[in-house]
């Protein structure tokens, strides 16, 4: 029986235990006179969680910790020479005895001490699934029975099953949050790793990018520095700020203050879609189409520009998050109240003076928020960088010119070939690590801004 | 509710002697019909305004006497959808005139509105806002004087004359409406619109207002639209009754509300509906 089965089954026992619970509670009710504390509901739920939880958490814990119980004793009888094998080692002798004890797949001949131990194996295995089945069952069936024989007029199962729910929905939210948690301890351990190779100083205040290959020897890891990647990553998000934030700005004084409601309900989603084409898309866009254009444009003035360069990507960068300003600005700037622009108009302000003087600096804090979160937005970008930057991590103040940023050296460290123990692989949780403490920092201060100088309106 | 107390009727009738008889007319509608797309919520209205007077709009609600005070100054163009027909005149010059700047004309004729709509600036940018606007102002010194001649006049001044720099927004509820009264009369407009302007504030607040009226109606012609016939009866020299877009009464407040000539302001004012 595998464990799918043994789930469904669980789960069926408590639709049984529900009924159960219900016809209890309901003969329950039937003889006292007087008013059972909850719906009978409450009281089938409750004998469900008792015959249910108890045994899953037991299933959870059993499959967790049967695989290495087992291996230890199967260790335990395997010639002395081996078990003190390297663990990756010992993880291929427990697959092929696997193998041998399931008998598909084995390669070459097995070994006397190896038959053996898959016999071992193979035997614990069984009598582990015996025992995980009879433990499963005989706490979900007393579980069941002790739940149901305790339902009084006086048992508050309302109070007991919502805590249940309570606790459910806690450890929901908690896996969120335990995730980034755990990101940013993975990154921080591996970034650790990589500075025991580079000095810190030398990472965040170098200012050469030459890292070696790692296949060239370990004698000299090559520079590892940060700021021509920052500086790149910094140009192409202003370029792309200053293309996002005047274009998405205006879009939503239009639409939210001018656009008759025909236009408005048109062009809105219109805009909002912008935001849902994939960034590999714009990517090809600023590789074929903007790059070149800008390389010719360059031409008929007289200055060089590169197809790929900073400006290429930074320029396409704040298409992409023209809808990201222009739809959370609109929504604020349409949440400033009605009143407030007819207290201006009826001051004899024109329309414009009334969004100059009185909306937009109504609007402001949140309209700030909104563009640190389209910076942020635009500093984490990858795949339009990759295409249309012309990835050269030197420091130079040129846009016309071709820059790599941050998230295109990972990606670039982190493809073909890599050896996790080299600085070369390590630099890319450096850089993550970075980049994540940068737009974090970002987001924390937009928020504040937003609810510190938000005018609460009612 | 009862006919109002004739008590508050005397003391009402020994302040109107102060004051001067309201004879010119200042604001004149003729067949004034108003539509929200096909709805019709105005449905011809004759009307004189005099100067110097304080008239009050009542009705039930829902009977377009909010909607007629704001075609006095226009403010239904910012309403999409709605039109008027018929004619409103300011001083004899027709305000729907398409030649006429609605700016200079909303400069003429100000608002207070129902609920107490201060801007996210300073008291002192707040008063400022309309005479920068409208360039009344050439100097800091001057413009330091129209804010605390202002406030002054919407008897604000001492509450708040050490916190210019505040936001206006930090005042309290009945602070906040008389600052936008302080606002309002800081163009100085000929005609105050007034929509409701006490349903907001508390007894106290709505009664300072309410004197502050009083001492407004000196200099300006009032127009003010309120669901409290107390009020009515407190504030104004004249009284209109409105009912389903129409104009039912107009007359003396005193005769409206002891001896209305319609059933249906007697109705109202006698508390069988609305």
């Amino acid at each position: 029986m595998d464990n799918m089965t043994l789930i469904v089954l669980l789960l069926i026992l408590m639709g049984v235990a529900y009924q159960l619970g219900l016809t209890r509670s309901r003969a329950v009710a039937s003889t006292t006179s007087g008013r059972m504390n909850s719906r009978p509901g409450y009281y089938g739920w409750l004998v469900a969680l008792w015959c249910g939880l108890p045994a899953l958490l037991v299933f959870v814990l059993w499959t967790l910790l049967e695989p290495s119980v087992i291996r230890s004793v199967v260790f335990s009888q395997l010639p002395p020479e081996m078990a003190n094998l390297p663990s990756q080692q010992a993880g291929n002798l427990m697959r092929r005895l696997g193998d041998i004890a399931s008998g598909y797949g084995v390669s070459g001949d097995p070994a006397p001490y190896e038959v053996a131990a898959a016999e071992t194996l193979a035997r614990l295995r069984g009598i582990g699934e015996l025992a995980k089945i009879a433990v499963m069952a005989s706490l979900a069936l007393a579980g069941l029975f002790i739940a149901r024989g305790r339902i009084r007029p006086q048992l508050r199962a309302r109070t007991h099953v919502e805590k249940v729910i309570n606790a459910g929905l806690l450890l929901c939210s908690g896996v969120a949050i335990l995730t980034t948690v755990g990101i940013v301890f993975s990154m921080f351990g591996e970034a650790m790793r990589f500075f025991s190779f580079v000095h810190p100083l030398d990472f965040f205040f170098g200012t050469t990018w030459n890292p070696r290959f790692s296949s060239t020897g370990h004698g000299n890891y090559g520079d590892f520095g940060l700021l021509p990647l920052l500086w790149g990553t910094l140009m192409i998000s202003i370029i792309a700020l200053l293309v996002a934030v005047p274009v998405g700005l205006m879009t939503a004084i239009y639409m939210s203050e001018y656009a008759p409601s025909w236009l408005r309900s048109f062009a809105k989603p219109v805009i909002e879609v912008l935001a849902g084409i994939p960034t590999i898309v714009y990517g090809v866009f600023a590789l074929m189409v903007v790059g070149p254009f800008f390389s010719s444009l360059g031409d008929m003035v007289g200055i060089q520009i590169r197809s790929t360069s900073a400006l290429t990507a930074g320029f396409v960068m704040g298409v992409m998050i023209i809808p990201f300003v222009s739809s959370l600005s609109d929504d604020i700037i349409s949440q400033v109240p009605q009143s407030l622009r007819d207290g201006s108009l009826g001051m004899g302000a024109t329309k414009s003076e009334t969004i100059r003087q009185v909306v937009l600096p109504a609007a402001l804090p949140g309209i700030v928020g909104a563009f640190l979160l389209a910076a942020s937005r635009a500093i984490g970008e990858t795949m339009i960088v990759v295409l249309a930057a012309g990835n050269s991590p030197i420091l130079h103040a040129n846009p016309f010119e071709a820059v790599s940023t941050v998230t295109v050296t990972i990606v670039n460290q982190l493809t073909g070939d890599t050896d996790f123990a080299s600085p070369q692989s390590l630099v890319a949780f450096a850089l993550g690590l970075t980049l994540f403490v940068i737009t974090l920092g970002l987001n924390v201060v937009a928020l504040y801004i937003v609810r510190k100088y938000r005018e609460q309106y009612d | 509710m009862k006919m109002v107390d004739p008590e508050v009727m005397v003391q009402r009738k020994d302040d109107r002697q102060q004051s001067p008889a309201p004879e010119t007319v200042k604001i004149s509608a003729r067949d004034v019909k108003i539509y929200y797309g096909e709805t019709q919520a105005i449905k011809g209205i004759d009307l004189d305004i005099m100067e110097n007077e304080v008239i009050s709009f009542i009705g039930p609600s829902g009977c377009g006497k909010s909607t007629f005070l704001r075609a006095l100054n226009r403010m239904n163009d910012t309403i999409e959808g709605c039109r008027l027909e018929g004619s409103v005149t300011l001083d004899g010059e027709d305000i729907y005139d398409p030649s006429l700047d609605v700016v200079l004309l909303r400069a003429k004729v100000g608002m207070v509105f129902q609920k107490p709509n201060p801007f996210p600036k300073s008291i002192y940018d707040n008063i400022a806002y309309g005479p920068r606007l409208h360039g009344l102002a050439k100097r800091k010194y001057d413009l330091d004087e129209v804010v605390e001649t202002s406030l002054r006049k919407a008897g604000l001044w001492d509450e708040v004359k050490d916190r210019l720099d505040k936001p206006g927004t930090g005042l309290s509820g009945g602070q906040q409406q008389r600052l936008c009264i302080a606002r309002a009369i800081a163009v100085s407009p000929e005609v105050i619109l007034m929509d409701e302007p006490c349903s907001a504030l508390d007894p106290i607040a709505t009664a300072k207002i309410e004197e502050l009226i009083d001492e407004l109606t000196e200099s300006y012609t009032i127009v003010i639209v309120t669901h409290s016939m107390q009020q009515a009866a407190r504030v104004s020299h004249r009284t209109a009754y409105f009912h389903l877009g129409e104009l039912i009464e107009v007359n003396d407040t005193e005769t409206v509300f002891t001896k209305p000539e319609n059933e249906l302001t007697e109705a109202y004012i006698t508390g069988r509906f609305g």
